[in-house]
């Protein structure tokens, strides 16, 4: 099981970097996330899963900043201003966030602009550091999707933040670069970096992942060390029993 | 360079780019324009006088609604993709973006005008008979008034469904002091009968009212859900 909050004070672990308390999100009358209570580390990577409409996109995108909480408190980096913590979020959506007409270069020097990155050798070594090639002149619309969800991992590398929001990086990616993949998240996890990645695809981040986070219905339903063998969805799991997703 | 300049300049640097890649704003509003120009000449056959009293008007409503085209373009590029997220959480000033979209919209909106110009003086026989040089004042002020507002606008309504039918609703009438302002002060100039200068110092006011207006208010447009 997981330890505590009082047991990682006492061996010594540093407060946690994502604190959650009583999150609520609505979407009109549909409730995405139903009063989420959860604590992130430093130096970790997540596993976040669950079936479809659980609220796992929903979570992250509160934790950067995207959705306003209906209720509830989001706390990052010891404040609640997300504003004031913008910087150390590196964010990746299911679609790409890319420019489809500029390659993949120009896209990473205009978002290294807006974090004041003036360095373009910088945007060369993330480019790289994702297994692509800098000199690629294509527009990322030719980029094939495996190619893009790598340069969208380029884009939240960028700026070094300290979190990362990863939502389905995985998706429509090889195998080989998966886990090419997977090995970066590894070594940015040992630099201290904390690090959310929502998946379906779990299997993938098996001896890289901390700790897997399961969400069923807007709450966290169970935090395990290991990855737990998947619950069938047609063992008539209702995603929101008892019509829960009504208020 | 600060901040907010540095990053306007790279979004304006960007929409540029992007905007001669594509040529999706510049040949829907060179075509609309065009078009304006043709029917309206087929449709009237106006005397030199007659087009020195009419021209200001026609010149102005043919810039307004193609740059309505324009206009509804900017935004989309950011919708593809949901890049607009990517600026949203990083921390760049929503003034920076809202700045370079502006003159963005004003570069196009002014090219147009730059081309489409000479067409209504050889369709409409125009010569003036005021200071012409008070027209270049009128285009800019007028062109400003035109695309802060819309671009402003054209960002409130992206996330409405039917945001092309969303931007005139509310552009047009908040737009209507402007437009007052550009035909009168344009008629008066061709025809050279009154001064033009109190219709250009409403342009002036009304420019610095909604620009201060727009730019107070865009952050919270922006991060709106």
């Amino acid at each position: 099981m997981v330890p505590s909050d009082s047991e990682r004070f006492q061996h010594g672990y540093r407060p946690p970097v994502i604190v959650i308390n009583d999150l609520v999100k609505h979407f009109g009358r549909f409730a995405a996330l139903r009063g989420l209570t959860a604590s992130f580390d430093a130096a970790r990577i997540y596993t976040i899963l669950g079936d479809n409409g659980a609220g796992k996109t929903t979570l992250l995108r509160a934790l950067a900043g995207l959705v306003r909480p209906t209720r509830g408190c989001i706390s990052v980096l010891g404040t609640t201003d997300l504003s004031s913590v913008r910087p150390q979020f590196g964010y990746m959506a299911h679609p790409s966030l890319l420019y489809d007409e500029m390659n993949g270069m120009e896209n990473l020097r205009y978002f290294a602009r807006l974090y004041g990155i003036e360095d373009d050798q910088r945007c060369s070594k993330t480019i790289a550091r994702v297994g692509l090639d800098p000199e690629l002149r294509r527009p990322i619309g030719q980029y094939s999707q495996g190619m893009r969800q790598r340069m969208s991992l380029a884009r939240a590398l960028l700026h070094d933040p300290k979190i990362f929001l990863l939502d389905e990086p995985f998706s429509n990616v090889d195998v080989s670069s998966a886990r090419e993949m997977v090995k970066l998240l590894a070594e940015m996890r040992d630099t201290g970096k904390t690090i959310l990645v929502v998946t379906h695809q779990a299997q993938l981040l098996e001896g890289a992942a901390d700790e897997y986070v399961r969400m069923q219905a807007g709450q966290i339903v169970d935090r395990t060390l290991e990855l737990q063998p998947l619950r069938s969805p047609w063992q008539g799991q209702d995603p929101h029993p008892g019509g829960a997703e009504e208020r | 360079m600060s901040m907010l300049s540095g990053i306007a300049a790279a979004t304006l640097s960007k929409d540029l780019r992007l905007e001669w890649r594509s040529k999706d704003a510049i040949n829907s509003m060179l075509f609309f324009a065009l078009l304006v120009v043709v029917i309206f000449s087929f449709s009237f056959n106006p005397t030199a006088e007659e087009s020195r009293r009419i021209a200001g008007g026609l010149v102005w409503v043919a810039f307004l609604f193609a740059a309505v085209v324009a206009l509804n373009q900017t935004w989309a590029r950011e919708l593809r993709n949901q890049v607009l997220d990517a600026y949203r959480v990083s921390p760049a000033p929503a003034n920076a973006l809202f700045l370079a979209k502006a003159f963005g919209n004003f570069i196009f909106v002014s090219v147009l005008e730059a081309l489409m110009t000479p067409l209504f003086i050889v369709f409409y026989s125009l010569r003036a008979l005021g200071p012409v040089w008070q027209l270049i004042p009128v285009a800019v002020l007028g062109t400003w008034a035109l695309v802060v507002n819309g671009t402003f606008f054209a960002a409130m309504s992206l996330r409405t469904r039917s945001r092309e039918i969303m931007l005139p609703l509310l552009l047009f009438p908040i737009s209507i002091p402007a437009l007052l302002a550009m035909v009168e002060a344009t008629s008066a100039i061709l025809t050279g009968e009154v001064s033009a200068k109190f219709w250009i110092v409403l342009l002036v006011a009304y420019d610095v009212v909604f620009t201060t207006g727009c730019l107070l208010l865009f952050e919270t447009v922006l991060h709106a859900e």
